[in-house]
Protein backbone atom coordinates (compact mmCIF):
# COMPACT_ATOMS: atom_id res chain seq x y z
CA UNK A 1 0.00 0.00 0.00
CA UNK A 2 2.79 2.43 0.89
CA UNK A 3 4.03 2.09 -2.68
CA UNK A 4 0.86 3.42 -4.19
CA UNK A 5 -0.41 5.78 -1.54
CA UNK A 6 1.60 8.34 0.34
CA UNK A 7 1.15 8.02 4.06
CA UNK A 8 0.43 11.44 5.46
CA UNK A 9 0.32 12.70 9.02
CA UNK A 10 -3.43 12.55 8.69
CA UNK A 11 -3.33 8.85 7.92
CA UNK A 12 -1.09 8.16 10.90
CA UNK A 13 -3.42 10.07 13.22
CA UNK A 14 -6.38 8.10 11.91
CA UNK A 15 -4.55 4.81 12.26
CA UNK A 16 -3.78 5.63 15.85
CA UNK A 17 -7.34 6.64 16.66
CA UNK A 18 -9.53 4.15 14.84
CA UNK A 19 -13.29 3.89 15.14
CA UNK A 20 -13.74 0.86 17.37
CA UNK A 21 -17.45 0.45 16.59
CA UNK A 22 -16.99 0.42 12.83
CA UNK A 23 -16.22 -3.28 12.47
CA UNK A 24 -19.30 -4.27 14.45
CA UNK A 25 -21.48 -1.78 12.61
CA UNK A 26 -20.37 -3.17 9.25
CA UNK A 27 -20.91 -6.75 10.43
CA UNK A 28 -24.44 -5.91 11.50
CA UNK A 29 -25.32 -4.12 8.30
CA UNK A 30 -23.74 -6.64 5.96
CA UNK A 31 -24.77 -9.71 7.96
CA UNK A 32 -21.39 -11.25 7.24
CA UNK A 33 -18.69 -12.09 9.79
CA UNK A 34 -15.82 -9.86 8.82
CA UNK A 35 -14.09 -10.70 12.11
CA UNK A 36 -13.49 -14.29 11.03
CA UNK A 37 -10.96 -13.27 8.36
CA UNK A 38 -7.50 -14.74 9.00
CA UNK A 39 -5.82 -13.01 6.04
CA UNK A 40 -5.30 -15.98 3.73
CA UNK A 41 -5.35 -13.53 0.78
CA UNK A 42 -7.49 -15.78 -1.39
CA UNK A 43 -9.82 -12.83 -2.12
CA UNK A 44 -6.99 -10.65 -3.35
CA UNK A 45 -5.40 -13.56 -5.22
CA UNK A 46 -8.56 -14.17 -7.28
CA UNK A 47 -9.75 -10.59 -7.67
CA UNK A 48 -9.67 -9.55 -11.35
CA UNK A 49 -9.55 -5.80 -10.70
CA UNK A 50 -6.78 -5.41 -8.10
CA UNK A 51 -4.72 -3.55 -10.73
CA UNK A 52 -7.18 -0.67 -10.43
CA UNK A 53 -7.51 -0.74 -6.61
CA UNK A 54 -5.68 1.40 -4.07
CA UNK A 55 -6.10 -1.07 -1.21
CA UNK A 56 -6.33 -4.81 -1.78
CA UNK A 57 -9.53 -6.66 -0.77
CA UNK A 58 -7.83 -8.45 2.15
CA UNK A 59 -6.48 -5.10 3.33
CA UNK A 60 -9.94 -3.56 3.17
CA UNK A 61 -11.22 -6.36 5.40
CA UNK A 62 -8.37 -5.89 7.87
CA UNK A 63 -9.08 -2.16 7.94
CA UNK A 64 -12.75 -2.81 8.70
CA UNK A 65 -11.70 -5.08 11.58
CA UNK A 66 -9.37 -2.39 12.90
CA UNK A 67 -11.94 0.36 12.56
CA UNK A 68 -10.07 2.34 9.91
CA UNK A 69 -13.33 3.73 8.69
CA UNK A 70 -12.20 6.77 6.69
CA UNK A 71 -9.46 4.89 4.87
CA UNK A 72 -11.90 2.25 3.69
CA UNK A 73 -14.80 4.52 2.81
CA UNK A 74 -12.56 6.96 0.93
CA UNK A 75 -10.87 4.20 -1.06
CA UNK A 76 -11.22 3.55 -4.78
CA UNK A 77 -11.45 -0.14 -4.02
CA UNK A 78 -15.07 -0.11 -2.83
CA UNK A 79 -16.16 1.47 -6.15
CA UNK A 80 -13.86 -0.39 -8.50
CA UNK A 81 -15.03 -3.81 -7.22
CA UNK A 82 -16.94 -5.31 -10.16
CA UNK A 83 -19.17 -7.53 -7.95
CA UNK A 84 -17.92 -10.63 -9.78
CA UNK A 85 -18.28 -12.62 -6.53
CA UNK A 86 -15.06 -14.60 -6.98
CA UNK A 87 -13.91 -13.61 -3.47
CA UNK A 88 -17.25 -14.56 -1.93
CA UNK A 89 -17.17 -17.93 -3.69
CA UNK A 90 -13.63 -18.77 -2.57
CA UNK A 91 -13.46 -17.36 0.98
CA UNK A 92 -12.68 -20.26 3.34
CA UNK A 93 -14.44 -18.43 6.17
CA UNK A 94 -17.62 -17.80 4.21
CA UNK A 95 -17.27 -14.04 4.38
CA UNK A 96 -19.50 -12.50 1.73
CA UNK A 97 -16.83 -10.06 0.61
CA UNK A 98 -18.68 -8.86 -2.50
CA UNK A 99 -21.65 -8.04 -0.31
CA UNK A 100 -19.36 -6.35 2.20
CA UNK A 101 -18.26 -4.05 -0.63
CA UNK A 102 -21.94 -3.20 -1.22
CA UNK A 103 -22.35 -2.36 2.45
CA UNK A 104 -19.25 -0.15 2.38
CA UNK A 105 -20.49 1.68 -0.73
CA UNK A 106 -23.87 2.23 0.89
CA UNK A 107 -22.25 3.48 4.09
CA UNK A 108 -20.08 5.88 2.09
CA UNK A 109 -23.19 7.21 0.33
CA UNK A 110 -25.17 7.52 3.58
CA UNK A 111 -22.31 9.45 5.20
CA UNK A 112 -21.93 11.67 2.13
CA UNK A 113 -18.29 10.82 1.67
CA UNK A 114 -16.86 12.09 -1.61
CA UNK A 115 -16.35 8.92 -3.66
CA UNK A 116 -12.82 8.23 -4.87
CA UNK A 117 -14.41 7.11 -8.17
CA UNK A 118 -16.97 9.81 -8.95
CA UNK A 119 -17.83 8.46 -12.39
CA UNK A 120 -18.76 5.05 -11.01
CA UNK A 121 -21.17 6.47 -8.44
CA UNK A 122 -22.57 8.81 -11.11
CA UNK A 123 -23.27 5.75 -13.26
CA UNK A 124 -25.14 4.03 -10.41
CA UNK A 125 -27.17 7.17 -9.73
CA UNK A 126 -28.17 7.68 -13.35
CA UNK A 127 -29.02 4.00 -13.72
CA UNK A 128 -31.29 4.03 -10.67
CA UNK A 129 -32.86 7.31 -11.72
CA UNK A 130 -33.90 5.65 -14.99
CA UNK A 131 -35.43 2.76 -13.07
CA UNK A 132 -37.22 5.14 -10.75
CA UNK A 133 -38.92 6.93 -13.64
CA UNK A 134 -39.56 4.06 -16.03
CA UNK A 135 -39.20 0.85 -14.04
CA UNK A 136 -36.95 -0.46 -16.77
CA UNK A 137 -33.59 0.53 -18.12
CA UNK A 138 -33.64 2.90 -21.08
CA UNK A 139 -30.11 2.71 -22.42
CA UNK A 140 -30.03 5.78 -24.72
CA UNK A 141 -31.47 8.00 -21.98
CA UNK A 142 -29.15 6.64 -19.33
CA UNK A 143 -26.05 6.92 -21.52
CA UNK A 144 -26.88 10.47 -22.54
CA UNK A 145 -27.52 11.59 -18.98
CA UNK A 146 -24.37 9.92 -17.67
CA UNK A 147 -22.09 11.35 -20.32
CA UNK A 148 -23.60 14.82 -19.93
CA UNK A 149 -23.21 14.67 -16.16
CA UNK A 150 -19.67 13.34 -16.00
CA UNK A 151 -18.54 15.11 -19.21
CA UNK A 152 -16.52 12.10 -20.20
CA UNK A 153 -17.81 11.55 -23.71
CA UNK A 154 -14.98 10.85 -26.14
CA UNK A 155 -14.69 10.04 -29.82
CA UNK A 156 -14.42 6.30 -29.30
CA UNK A 157 -17.66 6.26 -27.35
CA UNK A 158 -19.50 8.41 -29.90
CA UNK A 159 -18.37 5.98 -32.60
CA UNK A 160 -19.47 2.97 -30.57
CA UNK A 161 -22.84 4.58 -29.76
CA UNK A 162 -23.48 5.42 -33.40
CA UNK A 163 -22.53 1.90 -34.47
CA UNK A 164 -24.90 0.43 -31.86
CA UNK A 165 -27.65 2.74 -33.05
CA UNK A 166 -27.16 1.72 -36.69
CA UNK A 167 -27.26 -1.95 -35.71
CA UNK A 168 -30.59 -1.45 -33.96
CA UNK A 169 -29.09 -1.98 -30.51
CA UNK A 170 -30.36 1.28 -29.03
CA UNK A 171 -34.08 1.50 -28.68
CA UNK A 172 -35.57 4.89 -29.39
CA UNK A 173 -38.85 4.50 -27.53
CA UNK A 174 -38.58 3.36 -23.90
CA UNK A 175 -40.83 0.64 -22.51
CA UNK A 176 -42.06 1.61 -19.09
CA UNK A 177 -43.65 -0.41 -16.31
CA UNK A 178 -47.44 0.00 -16.38
CA UNK A 179 -48.04 -0.11 -12.64
CA UNK A 180 -46.18 3.10 -11.87
CA UNK A 181 -47.89 3.30 -8.48
CA UNK A 182 -46.28 0.06 -7.39
CA UNK A 183 -42.95 1.36 -8.58
CA UNK A 184 -43.32 4.56 -6.54
CA UNK A 185 -44.25 2.51 -3.49
CA UNK A 186 -41.10 0.40 -3.90
CA UNK A 187 -38.84 3.44 -4.06
CA UNK A 188 -40.64 5.07 -1.13
CA UNK A 189 -40.28 1.95 0.99
CA UNK A 190 -36.60 1.56 0.11
CA UNK A 191 -35.90 5.13 1.15
CA UNK A 192 -37.78 4.81 4.44
CA UNK A 193 -35.90 1.70 5.40
CA UNK A 194 -32.49 3.18 4.78
CA UNK A 195 -33.34 6.14 7.00
CA UNK A 196 -34.53 3.81 9.71
CA UNK A 197 -31.33 1.81 9.60
CA UNK A 198 -29.21 4.93 9.85
CA UNK A 199 -30.94 6.13 13.01
CA UNK A 200 -30.63 2.69 14.59
CA UNK A 201 -26.89 2.70 14.15
CA UNK A 202 -26.51 6.16 15.63
CA UNK A 203 -28.73 5.35 18.60
CA UNK B 1 -51.62 -33.95 -29.54
CA UNK B 2 -48.60 -31.80 -30.30
CA UNK B 3 -49.43 -29.49 -27.42
CA UNK B 4 -48.90 -32.23 -24.88
CA UNK B 5 -45.17 -31.96 -25.53
CA UNK B 6 -45.18 -28.19 -25.00
CA UNK B 7 -43.21 -27.01 -21.96
CA UNK B 8 -44.73 -23.85 -20.52
CA UNK B 9 -42.63 -21.48 -18.46
CA UNK B 10 -42.63 -17.84 -17.37
CA UNK B 11 -40.01 -15.70 -19.05
CA UNK B 12 -38.15 -12.72 -17.63
CA UNK B 13 -36.21 -11.20 -20.55
CA UNK B 14 -34.68 -8.28 -18.64
CA UNK B 15 -33.93 -4.81 -20.01
CA UNK B 16 -30.90 -5.60 -22.19
CA UNK B 17 -32.71 -8.12 -24.35
CA UNK B 18 -34.86 -5.32 -25.62
CA UNK B 19 -31.99 -3.14 -26.81
CA UNK B 20 -28.25 -3.85 -26.66
CA UNK B 21 -28.84 -7.60 -26.36
CA UNK B 22 -31.64 -7.74 -28.93
CA UNK B 23 -30.23 -10.69 -30.85
CA UNK B 24 -30.09 -12.65 -27.59
CA UNK B 25 -33.81 -12.06 -27.06
CA UNK B 26 -34.68 -12.81 -30.68
CA UNK B 27 -32.61 -16.01 -30.79
CA UNK B 28 -33.95 -17.16 -27.41
CA UNK B 29 -37.53 -16.85 -28.62
CA UNK B 30 -36.75 -18.55 -31.94
CA UNK B 31 -34.96 -21.47 -30.30
CA UNK B 32 -37.74 -21.85 -27.74
CA UNK B 33 -40.26 -22.21 -30.57
CA UNK B 34 -38.06 -24.84 -32.23
CA UNK B 35 -37.83 -26.77 -28.98
CA UNK B 36 -41.54 -26.52 -28.25
CA UNK B 37 -41.13 -24.31 -25.22
CA UNK B 38 -43.75 -21.67 -24.55
CA UNK B 39 -42.13 -18.58 -23.04
CA UNK B 40 -44.83 -16.56 -21.30
CA UNK B 41 -43.32 -13.12 -20.73
CA UNK B 42 -43.87 -12.05 -17.14
CA UNK B 43 -46.63 -9.41 -17.22
CA UNK B 44 -45.44 -5.88 -16.44
CA UNK B 45 -42.04 -6.98 -15.10
CA UNK B 46 -39.61 -4.34 -13.82
CA UNK B 47 -35.83 -3.98 -13.93
CA UNK B 48 -33.92 -6.04 -11.34
CA UNK B 49 -31.73 -3.04 -10.48
CA UNK B 50 -28.61 -4.93 -11.60
CA UNK B 51 -25.26 -3.83 -10.17
CA UNK B 52 -26.38 -0.29 -9.39
CA UNK B 53 -29.29 -1.52 -7.28
CA UNK B 54 -27.31 -3.72 -4.94
CA UNK B 55 -24.35 -1.32 -4.88
CA UNK B 56 -26.37 1.64 -3.67
CA UNK B 57 -29.44 0.42 -1.80
CA UNK B 58 -29.83 -3.10 -0.50
CA UNK B 59 -33.50 -2.77 0.40
CA UNK B 60 -34.36 -1.39 -3.01
CA UNK B 61 -32.46 -4.24 -4.65
CA UNK B 62 -34.60 -6.83 -2.85
CA UNK B 63 -37.85 -4.92 -3.36
CA UNK B 64 -37.37 -4.63 -7.13
CA UNK B 65 -36.83 -8.36 -7.51
CA UNK B 66 -39.55 -9.16 -4.96
CA UNK B 67 -42.15 -7.58 -7.22
CA UNK B 68 -41.02 -9.75 -10.14
CA UNK B 69 -41.02 -12.88 -7.98
CA UNK B 70 -44.47 -12.06 -6.69
CA UNK B 71 -45.78 -11.73 -10.26
CA UNK B 72 -44.01 -14.95 -11.26
CA UNK B 73 -45.36 -16.97 -8.35
CA UNK B 74 -48.87 -15.76 -9.15
CA UNK B 75 -48.36 -16.95 -12.74
CA UNK B 76 -47.45 -20.31 -11.22
CA UNK B 77 -44.78 -21.46 -13.67
CA UNK B 78 -41.02 -21.84 -13.41
CA UNK B 79 -39.19 -18.65 -14.30
CA UNK B 80 -36.59 -18.76 -17.06
CA UNK B 81 -34.05 -15.93 -17.17
CA UNK B 82 -31.57 -15.46 -20.04
CA UNK B 83 -29.59 -12.58 -18.48
CA UNK B 84 -26.93 -13.62 -15.99
CA UNK B 85 -27.28 -10.50 -13.85
CA UNK B 86 -31.09 -10.64 -13.69
CA UNK B 87 -30.86 -14.33 -12.82
CA UNK B 88 -28.46 -13.69 -9.97
CA UNK B 89 -30.48 -10.76 -8.55
CA UNK B 90 -33.70 -12.79 -8.64
CA UNK B 91 -32.01 -15.75 -6.94
CA UNK B 92 -30.47 -13.48 -4.30
CA UNK B 93 -33.83 -11.89 -3.54
CA UNK B 94 -35.49 -15.30 -3.45
CA UNK B 95 -33.04 -16.50 -0.82
CA UNK B 96 -33.56 -13.39 1.29
CA UNK B 97 -37.35 -13.53 1.01
CA UNK B 98 -37.40 -17.17 2.07
CA UNK B 99 -34.71 -17.22 4.75
CA UNK B 100 -33.66 -13.70 5.72
CA UNK B 101 -35.27 -11.02 7.89
CA UNK B 102 -36.80 -9.79 4.61
CA UNK B 103 -39.39 -12.54 5.04
CA UNK B 104 -41.06 -10.35 7.69
CA UNK B 105 -40.01 -6.98 6.34
CA UNK B 106 -41.38 -7.57 2.84
CA UNK B 107 -44.54 -9.56 3.52
CA UNK B 108 -45.55 -10.48 -0.02
CA UNK B 109 -46.10 -14.08 0.95
CA UNK B 110 -43.52 -15.42 -1.46
CA UNK B 111 -43.24 -19.15 -0.84
CA UNK B 112 -40.68 -20.25 -3.39
CA UNK B 113 -43.03 -22.64 -5.15
CA UNK B 114 -41.54 -21.86 -8.55
CA UNK B 115 -38.00 -22.54 -9.68
CA UNK B 116 -35.85 -19.74 -11.09
CA UNK B 117 -33.51 -21.00 -13.79
CA UNK B 118 -30.94 -19.51 -16.08
CA UNK B 119 -31.84 -20.18 -19.71
CA UNK B 120 -28.82 -22.41 -20.40
CA UNK B 121 -29.52 -24.59 -17.36
CA UNK B 122 -33.20 -24.77 -18.28
CA UNK B 123 -32.46 -25.87 -21.84
CA UNK B 124 -29.96 -28.49 -20.70
CA UNK B 125 -31.77 -29.85 -17.66
CA UNK B 126 -35.47 -29.37 -18.44
CA UNK B 127 -35.66 -29.53 -22.22
CA UNK B 128 -32.79 -31.98 -22.32
CA UNK B 129 -30.04 -33.16 -24.67
CA UNK B 130 -32.28 -35.62 -26.49
CA UNK B 131 -34.68 -32.94 -27.69
CA UNK B 132 -31.83 -30.61 -28.65
CA UNK B 133 -30.10 -33.35 -30.65
CA UNK B 134 -33.33 -34.13 -32.50
CA UNK B 135 -33.58 -30.55 -33.74
CA UNK B 136 -30.04 -30.26 -35.14
CA UNK B 137 -30.30 -30.10 -38.92
CA UNK B 138 -26.90 -28.64 -39.73
CA UNK B 139 -24.04 -29.45 -37.32
CA UNK B 140 -21.33 -26.85 -36.73
CA UNK B 141 -18.03 -28.74 -37.16
CA UNK B 142 -15.98 -25.72 -38.29
CA UNK B 143 -16.68 -23.87 -35.07
CA UNK B 144 -14.06 -24.00 -32.34
CA UNK B 145 -15.68 -22.00 -29.57
CA UNK B 146 -14.62 -21.43 -26.01
CA UNK B 147 -17.62 -21.12 -23.69
CA UNK B 148 -17.60 -17.97 -21.61
CA UNK B 149 -19.99 -18.20 -18.65
CA UNK B 150 -18.92 -14.98 -16.95
CA UNK B 151 -19.60 -14.35 -13.29
CA UNK B 152 -23.25 -14.28 -12.47
CA UNK B 153 -24.60 -17.45 -14.04
CA UNK B 154 -22.59 -19.35 -11.43
CA UNK B 155 -21.53 -17.14 -8.53
CA UNK B 156 -21.97 -17.28 -5.65
CA UNK B 157 -22.92 -20.99 -5.80
CA UNK B 158 -24.93 -20.92 -2.59
CA UNK B 159 -27.25 -18.45 -4.34
CA UNK B 160 -27.15 -19.72 -7.92
CA UNK B 161 -27.08 -23.41 -7.04
CA UNK B 162 -24.25 -23.97 -9.55
CA UNK B 163 -22.74 -27.41 -9.12
CA UNK B 164 -19.33 -26.58 -10.48
CA UNK B 165 -18.82 -22.82 -10.21
CA UNK B 166 -15.13 -22.94 -11.19
CA UNK B 167 -15.70 -25.15 -14.24
CA UNK B 168 -19.31 -25.03 -15.46
CA UNK B 169 -20.16 -27.31 -18.37
CA UNK B 170 -23.74 -26.68 -19.48
CA UNK B 171 -22.89 -24.52 -22.51
CA UNK B 172 -19.98 -26.80 -23.43
CA UNK B 173 -22.41 -29.72 -23.44
CA UNK B 174 -24.97 -27.92 -25.58
CA UNK B 175 -22.35 -26.77 -28.10
CA UNK B 176 -20.94 -30.29 -28.37
CA UNK B 177 -24.40 -31.59 -29.27
CA UNK B 178 -24.55 -28.94 -31.98
CA UNK B 179 -21.42 -30.48 -33.45
CA UNK B 180 -18.99 -27.71 -32.51
CA UNK B 181 -15.45 -28.53 -31.51
CA UNK B 182 -15.52 -26.95 -28.05
CA UNK B 183 -12.10 -25.86 -26.80
CA UNK B 184 -11.01 -26.01 -23.20
CA UNK B 185 -9.75 -22.90 -21.45
CA UNK B 186 -9.21 -21.55 -17.97
CA UNK B 187 -11.18 -18.32 -18.33
CA UNK B 188 -14.73 -19.67 -18.36
CA UNK B 189 -15.83 -17.65 -15.35
CA UNK B 190 -13.35 -14.76 -15.32
CA UNK B 191 -14.90 -11.31 -15.11
CA UNK B 192 -15.28 -8.94 -18.11
CA UNK B 193 -15.80 -5.93 -15.85
CA UNK B 194 -19.54 -5.78 -16.43
CA UNK B 195 -21.17 -2.39 -16.11
CA UNK B 196 -17.86 -0.71 -15.29
CA UNK B 197 -17.67 -0.27 -19.06
CA UNK B 198 -19.56 3.00 -18.84
CA UNK B 199 -17.58 4.65 -16.05
CA UNK B 200 -14.19 2.94 -16.35
CA UNK B 201 -13.89 1.49 -19.86
CA UNK B 202 -10.13 1.22 -19.35
CA UNK B 203 -10.69 -1.51 -16.73
CA UNK B 204 -13.08 -3.40 -18.99
CA UNK B 205 -10.75 -3.23 -21.98
CA UNK B 206 -7.90 -4.68 -19.94
CA UNK B 207 -10.08 -7.58 -18.75
CA UNK B 208 -11.64 -8.20 -22.15
CA UNK B 209 -8.23 -8.03 -23.83
CA UNK B 210 -6.98 -10.76 -21.54
CA UNK B 211 -10.04 -12.92 -22.23
CA UNK B 212 -9.73 -12.59 -26.02
CA UNK B 213 -6.01 -13.27 -25.92
CA UNK B 214 -6.53 -16.44 -23.92
CA UNK B 215 -9.40 -17.57 -26.13
CA UNK B 216 -7.09 -17.39 -29.13
CA UNK B 217 -4.30 -19.09 -27.24
CA UNK B 218 -6.69 -21.94 -26.46
CA UNK B 219 -7.18 -22.37 -30.20
CA UNK B 220 -10.69 -20.95 -30.35
CA UNK B 221 -12.07 -19.18 -33.41
CA UNK B 222 -15.07 -17.71 -31.59
CA UNK B 223 -16.44 -17.12 -28.08
CA UNK B 224 -19.88 -18.19 -26.89
CA UNK B 225 -21.68 -16.35 -24.07
CA UNK B 226 -24.88 -16.57 -22.03
CA UNK B 227 -24.98 -12.99 -20.73
CA UNK B 228 -25.91 -9.80 -22.59
CA UNK B 229 -23.32 -7.68 -20.80
CA UNK B 230 -20.49 -10.18 -21.38
CA UNK B 231 -21.39 -10.28 -25.06
CA UNK B 232 -21.63 -6.48 -25.31
CA UNK B 233 -18.23 -6.02 -23.68
CA UNK B 234 -16.39 -8.70 -25.63
CA UNK B 235 -18.07 -7.79 -28.91
CA UNK B 236 -18.16 -4.01 -28.58
CA UNK B 237 -14.73 -3.28 -27.16
CA UNK B 238 -12.74 -5.13 -29.83
CA UNK B 239 -12.34 -2.11 -32.13
CA UNK B 240 -10.90 0.01 -29.35
CA UNK B 241 -8.67 -2.81 -28.06
CA UNK B 242 -7.35 -3.38 -31.58
CA UNK B 243 -6.67 0.33 -31.95
CA UNK B 244 -4.80 0.50 -28.64
CA UNK B 245 -2.73 -2.65 -29.16
CA UNK B 246 -2.21 -2.45 -32.91
CA UNK B 247 -3.28 -6.11 -33.18
CA UNK B 248 -6.46 -7.32 -34.80
CA UNK B 249 -8.12 -10.03 -32.75
CA UNK B 250 -11.46 -9.99 -34.53
CA UNK B 251 -13.13 -12.88 -32.75
CA UNK B 252 -16.88 -13.32 -33.31
CA UNK B 253 -18.77 -13.33 -30.01
CA UNK B 254 -21.97 -15.37 -30.15
CA UNK B 255 -24.86 -16.04 -27.84
CA UNK B 256 -25.24 -19.78 -27.39
CA UNK B 257 -28.86 -19.46 -28.52
CA UNK B 258 -27.75 -17.97 -31.85
CA UNK B 259 -25.64 -21.04 -32.54
CA UNK B 260 -28.53 -23.29 -31.53
CA UNK B 261 -30.69 -21.44 -34.04
CA UNK B 262 -27.99 -21.85 -36.68
CA UNK B 263 -27.70 -25.59 -36.10
CA UNK B 264 -31.50 -25.90 -36.10
CA UNK B 265 -31.52 -23.98 -39.42
CA UNK B 266 -33.95 -21.48 -37.98
CA UNK B 267 -35.03 -19.03 -40.71
CA UNK B 268 -34.57 -15.99 -38.43
CA UNK B 269 -30.79 -16.29 -37.97
CA UNK B 270 -29.96 -13.74 -40.69
CA UNK B 271 -31.37 -10.92 -38.63
CA UNK B 272 -29.08 -11.70 -35.68
CA UNK B 273 -25.61 -11.60 -37.30
CA UNK B 274 -26.01 -8.08 -38.60
CA UNK B 275 -26.52 -6.75 -35.08
CA UNK B 276 -23.05 -7.83 -33.93
CA UNK B 277 -20.48 -5.06 -33.62
CA UNK B 278 -17.74 -7.48 -34.62
CA UNK B 279 -19.45 -8.80 -37.72
CA UNK B 280 -19.43 -12.64 -37.77
CA UNK B 281 -20.85 -13.07 -41.28
CA UNK B 282 -17.52 -13.41 -43.12
CA UNK B 283 -16.42 -15.99 -40.55
CA UNK B 284 -19.65 -17.99 -40.83
CA UNK B 285 -19.43 -17.92 -44.63
CA UNK B 286 -15.87 -19.21 -44.53
CA UNK B 287 -17.05 -22.10 -42.40
CA UNK B 288 -19.83 -22.82 -44.87
CA UNK B 289 -22.51 -22.17 -42.27
CA UNK B 290 -24.40 -19.33 -43.95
Amino acid sequence: MSDTKKITANHVARAVIPDPGFGREVEEKSRTRVSSCFQCLKCTGGCPVTFAMDIMPHQAIRMVQLGMKDEVLESSTIWVCASCETCTTRCPNDIDIAHLMDTLRQTAIAEKITPAQKEILAFHRVFMMTIRFLGRLYEPGMLGALKAWTRTLNRGEIKLGWKMFKKGKLKIVPRAVGESRELRAIFAKAKQKVKGEGSKVKG
Amino acid sequence: MKNSKLIKVSYYPGCSLDSSGREYGESTEAVARDLEVELGELPDWNCCGATSGHATNERLDVLLSARNLWIAEKAGRDLVVPCAACFQRLKTAEKKLLEGPEKEEIPIGYQGKIRIKHLADFLWEDVGPKKIREKVRKPLPGLKPVCYYGCLTVRPPRVTGARDPEDPKVMDNILKILGAQVMNWSYKTDCCGGSLVLARPDIVRRLVGKLLENAEEAGANCVVTACPLCQANLDGQQDEIARESGKKPKLPIFYFTELMGLAFQNPDTKGWWKRHLTDPRKFLKEKGLI
